[in-house]
Parts: C-alpha cells; structure tokens; sequence
C-alpha cells in the first residue's frame, strides 16, 4: 500500500519557557516516501525530531507509528518498535569496530540484551545481520577498523548501517549528509532514494540540492510551525516559503 | 608488547608461583599475602565489571565487600556460639561451610546492590559516585552502631570455616581455594564481557545515546551489570572475612571502596586481569613499602600518579598492545 500511514505526528507542542519550539506540528510520514524536514536554524526541528523518537516528552500532542500510539515509549522500546535513527553528530560507539557497532545494533533489534553467555562475535545470527548491513551501505570491507578511525563520510554511512540493522520500518534521519563531500552526498543520494522503498525517511537535510532531487514531500518548519507542506514544485513556488526560508530577494 | 591474553597468563602464574615456592621455603606468611592479593583480586575484578565496562564509577563498592563480610560473620558467629539466627517463624542456624556462606553472602549482597543500583542509576556522573559512596558509608555506620554483632568491634571467628575434602587452617589449601575461585570468577566476568551482555554494556558506556536508538533499555541494563559486580565482590567479602577470620566495620568504609578501586586504576581499568594485577602489586608495596615507613601510603600516592599519567590502561594496558577484538 503505497499510502499508508507509518508515522503520524499529531498536533505536537512544546515550549522551553516562552519559545515554542513546537506549535502545533503535525505531519505525516507515508510508506516508500522521503519526507523531507527543512526549515531555518532554530526552526525546532532537532527538537521535533527528538519527541518524534522518544528522547524529549511533548507537552501536548501525540506521534503515532504502525498504527499505534507511541507517545508513551522510550527511546530504546520506539526503537525496538522499528524506528531507525542517525544523528547529526555520528552517535558511535568510538572504541569498537564497525562490525562490532552493526552487531550492537543487532544486539538491540533482536531482544538479546540478556544473553549473557554465548561471545556476541561469534553469533553467526548476530553477525549475518550486522554484515548484510555493512554490504548494504558499502563498509564491509571495513568490518574490522575501529571506528574512531574512519572518515566522517564513513561514520555517516556506519549509523546509516546500524539502522539498518534494526529491520526498521521507518528511518529518522538527522542532516545525513551534512559535512559529505560531493561525491559521497551524490552517492548518499542514490542510496536513500533506493532505500526509501525498504522504509520510508524522514529527512532533515539542509543540503537543498539533496532535497529537491530525493524528497517525494517537503515540509516546511519555521517557528516551530509547519507554514507549508508539498511536492518539490509546491514548495518551489510558495510564497510564504520564499520570505521565510528561501531567501526574501527570491520572492521578489 | 605481548597479547593481552599472554599478559593475563603471566599474572595468573605469578600469583601461583608466588605461594608455590614460598610452601617450598616454608614461609607461609607469604602464602597468606598472596592468598590476601588474590581474594582482593576478586573484589577488584567485581567492581571492574561495573566501572570498567559499564564506566559506572561506583565508590561504594566497600558496601557489597562488608556484607559479603559480615555474611560470613554473622553465620559462623551464631554456629560457633551454637545459637540459632533467628527462631520464629522459621528456625535459621549459622553454619561453618563455606559454600552455605558464600551463597548468603552472594545472595545478601546482589540485592544490596540492587536496592543501591535501582536508585543511584537513575542519577549520572558525579551524583552516581557520591550516591553510591552514600549508601557505603550508611551501611558502614549501621555497622558500626549494631551492638549484637560487635559493634565498633567486629567479630572474631575462632577457626576458619570449612570446605568439603580440603583443610581450610592449610595455608597452601586455603590459597589454592581462593585461587580457584578467582579463575572461575575471570571465567565468568570474560565470558560476560563477551557476550551481547557485555557488548551491550561497554556499548552504553562509550555511547549512551547509541544503545538507546538501537532498542537497548541502558537503565535495566547497568542495573543488570551492578547487582553482578555487587555480588562478586560480595563473594569476596566473604573470603575476605575467612582469610582473617574477623569482620569490622573497617569492611564497609570508603577507604575499602577507594583501595579496590585503585587496584581498578593501578592495574587497568576494563582490563580482564588488570585487578589482579593491581591487588598483587598493592599487596606487595603495603609489605615491602610498609616495612620501610608507616607512611606508605605516600609513596603508593606517587606511584598511582606515576600510572595515571604516564601508563594509560595501567600495568596491563601499559604492557599489552591494542588488539581487534575479532578477526573479519
């Protein structure tokens, strides 16, 4: 069903004393999309993006994943849940190998916190899953480098992996392109667009050039309100998005 | 630079060997030392599990180790007085088998820990270390203030308890006990360090916010984590309490929690034998240092200072090369 409903944010508010970080946000995320987030700094979408995944509790409002209302779970059981997450800032476990950081991942998906006995990199379970993901976003060859060493290009494409090992059923990324190069945001590009079909993304991306080539929707956040939401040339021609976001001399 | 597993045997043999040649040259205050390092090895190796692969800095560890103590203490007491513990509503007796006090001392102190742990790891950093040292000190002076098991005074425990088919009053017999224990201790400890447990848990500890987006409940987790560390050095209190066949409330004090913590620092922290090698070594300077002055405890100062700045990973982290933890 190409129109179903995976994630639905309903009508979100929270406020940090008088700014309203969010007000009244509601949008969707639909199965084999790319929904993209954009919005000035200071727009509050790490701050939506944070409710959305569990970490910071809105005031009011609720988000609802698979059909059910999620607002009540933390980090680890939305997780759990099949939301896949990378950060802005590569949130990786430095010390150990990029194999090791995919078997984590697979650790967390697979319930197995518990299992206390049997060497996790010996799992042929654990291990299939995390080196599958790896293959997917090309770091195999990788599998045994400590992460601290890898390019922050690499890094990107690890949290990347380590979502994937989680089965998602959505993917929340958090600006995953920025500080890429040209060639690895082109190849990024292609990535996403083919995994969008695995699960659907919600991006917040302040690459414009990824955003018009890869989001299917766009909205638009400034003020902690959503002023528009559309296709790729519904956002182009908006007015409102010109002055707000765009830049005023565009409008004109 | 040797493997760190080369350095682990090393350590371990040392600690044999020590005792081995001392019976051959009938020194058997030797034997005690050694048998003193390597049930403290067991405290350290509890408490690493904990701060070294959880990095939860807990500096009540004394609390787990005074239990484990005064398990011990409080059994063989009431057995040697042959008064029961308690009457109604059921009969409870002390005993003298070690095995009976090791798993009261394990089970008494895993749910200390468990109280202490379910508390203190809702808070982080600097709160975790003076909650936990909290708890310590409460337990310390309860202790202290407890007149029916010798208050300030501690209790003696005439003749040590027994072990199935072994003479525990053997110097040499009651080493190769706590010997052994310590290996199966290192057993357990690497296999959990392994395992997804341990993974998980070192996982949390580099990157909190990473276990979480995986689906990782970090606070049941590190709870898991501490009850286990609690209980080790639970068990070691208890062997602690034999090899002196006194327990006081010295057991609990924060002096405790800081000394296994720097066998912890001296040895290398996440280390599997870094304890081990820290309580051998702290052993060693308190009997060679502390025969020298009655102010060893500067020099050990200077010698902590010299490992924390200058050996990163402390002796076996010193000694060991970096190694990939899995190969492909």
């Amino acid at each position: 069903m190409p129109d179903e409903v995976i994630l639905d944010v309903r009508d979100l508010h929270k406020s940090f004393g008088a700014l309203k970080a969010s007000d009244g946000i509601s949008l969707d995320l639909r199965a084999g999309e790319i929904h993209a987030l954009i919005g000035p700094n200071g727009a509050g979408k790490s701050t939506l993006i944070k409710q959305i995944a569990g970490g910071l509790k809105p005031d009011r409002g609720a988000v609802h994943f698979m059909g059910r209302d999620v607002s009540a779970l933390s980090v680890a059981q939305r997780a759990q849940a099949g939301l896949g997450r990378t950060f802005q800032i590569s949130a990786l476990a430095m010390e150990y190998t990029v194999m090791e950081n995919a078997v984590l991942g697979a650790i967390g998906q697979s319930g197995r916190t518990f299992g206390f006995f049997r060497p996790a990199m010996k799992d042929r379970a654990l291990l299939d899953i995390a080196g599958a993901a790896l293959e997917r976003v090309g770091l195999a060859d990788h599998a045994s480098t400590v992460t601290s060493e890898l390019s922050h290009g690499q890094r990107r494409q690890l949290e990347v992996a380590v979502a994937l090992t989680l089965a998602p059923r959505a993917f929340l990324m958090d600006e995953p392109m920025a500080g890429m190069g040209a060639e690895g945001s082109r190849e990024l590009t292609g990535f996403l667009r083919e995994l969008k079909h695995q699960a659907p993304i919600l991006l917040v991306e302040h690459d414009m050039d990824a955003v018009f080539a890869l989001a299917d929707r766009i909205s638009v956040l400034v003020y902690g309100k959503i002023i528009a939401t559309g296709s790729v040339d519904e956002i182009r021609s908006n007015a409102d998005v010109k002055t707000a976001y765009l830049g005023e001399e565009d409008a004109a | 630079m040797l493997p760190e597993r080369m350095i682990n045997l090393l350590i371990l043999g040392l600690l044999l060997a020590v005792p081995l040649v001392a019976l051959a040259m009938d020194e058997p205050f030797i034997i005690t030392l050694a048998t003193k390092a390597a049930v403290l090895a067991v405290a350290g190796v509890g408490l690493n599990l904990a701060l070294g692969q959880g990095g939860l800095v807990s500096f009540g560890h004394a609390a787990y180790f005074g239990v484990g103590g005064y398990a011990m203490g409080i059994l063989a007491s009431h057995a040697q007085s042959y008064t029961p513990i308690m009457e109604v509503p059921f009969l409870i007796e002390g005993t003298k088998s070690m095995l009976v006090i090791w798993l009261v001392a394990i089970v008494a102190s895993a749910l200390v820990a468990l109280l202490v742990g379910a508390l203190s790891l809702r808070t982080s950093g600097v709160y975790f270390i003076m909650v936990t040292l909290a708890f310590g000190q409460m337990l310390y002076y309860f202790a202290i203030s407890w007149p029916a098991y010798g208050g300030e005074d501690g209790l003696s425990i005439y003749v040590r308890n027994g072990f199935p088919g072994l003479n525990t009053l053997d110097p040499i017999q009651f080493f190769g006990l706590c010997f052994a224990v310590l290996l199966i201790v290192l057993f357990v400890v690497n296999l959990l360090n392994k395992s997804p447990f341990g993974l998980a848990l070192n996982g949390a500890h580099q990157n909190e916010e990473r276990a979480r987006t995986v689906g990782i409940n970090v606070y049941r987790l590190r709870l898991t984590a501490f009850v286990i560390s609690g209980a080790i050095t639970g068990l070691a209190g208890a062997l602690f309490a034999d090899l002196n066949r006194f327990v006081s409330p010295t057991m609990f004090s924060w002096h405790t929690s800081g000394e296994i913590m720097v066998f912890i620092i001296l040895g290398g922290v996440a280390r599997l034998c870094g304890p081990v090698a820290g309580a051998a070594v702290y052993i060693l300077l308190e009997h060679v240092l502390g025969g020298l002055s009655e102010y060893w405890h500067i020099y050990l100062g200077a010698i902590l200072l010299f490992v924390v700045l200058f050996a990163k990973g402390g002796l076996v982290g010193g000694l060991s090369r970096r190694e990939v933890r899995h190969a492909g």
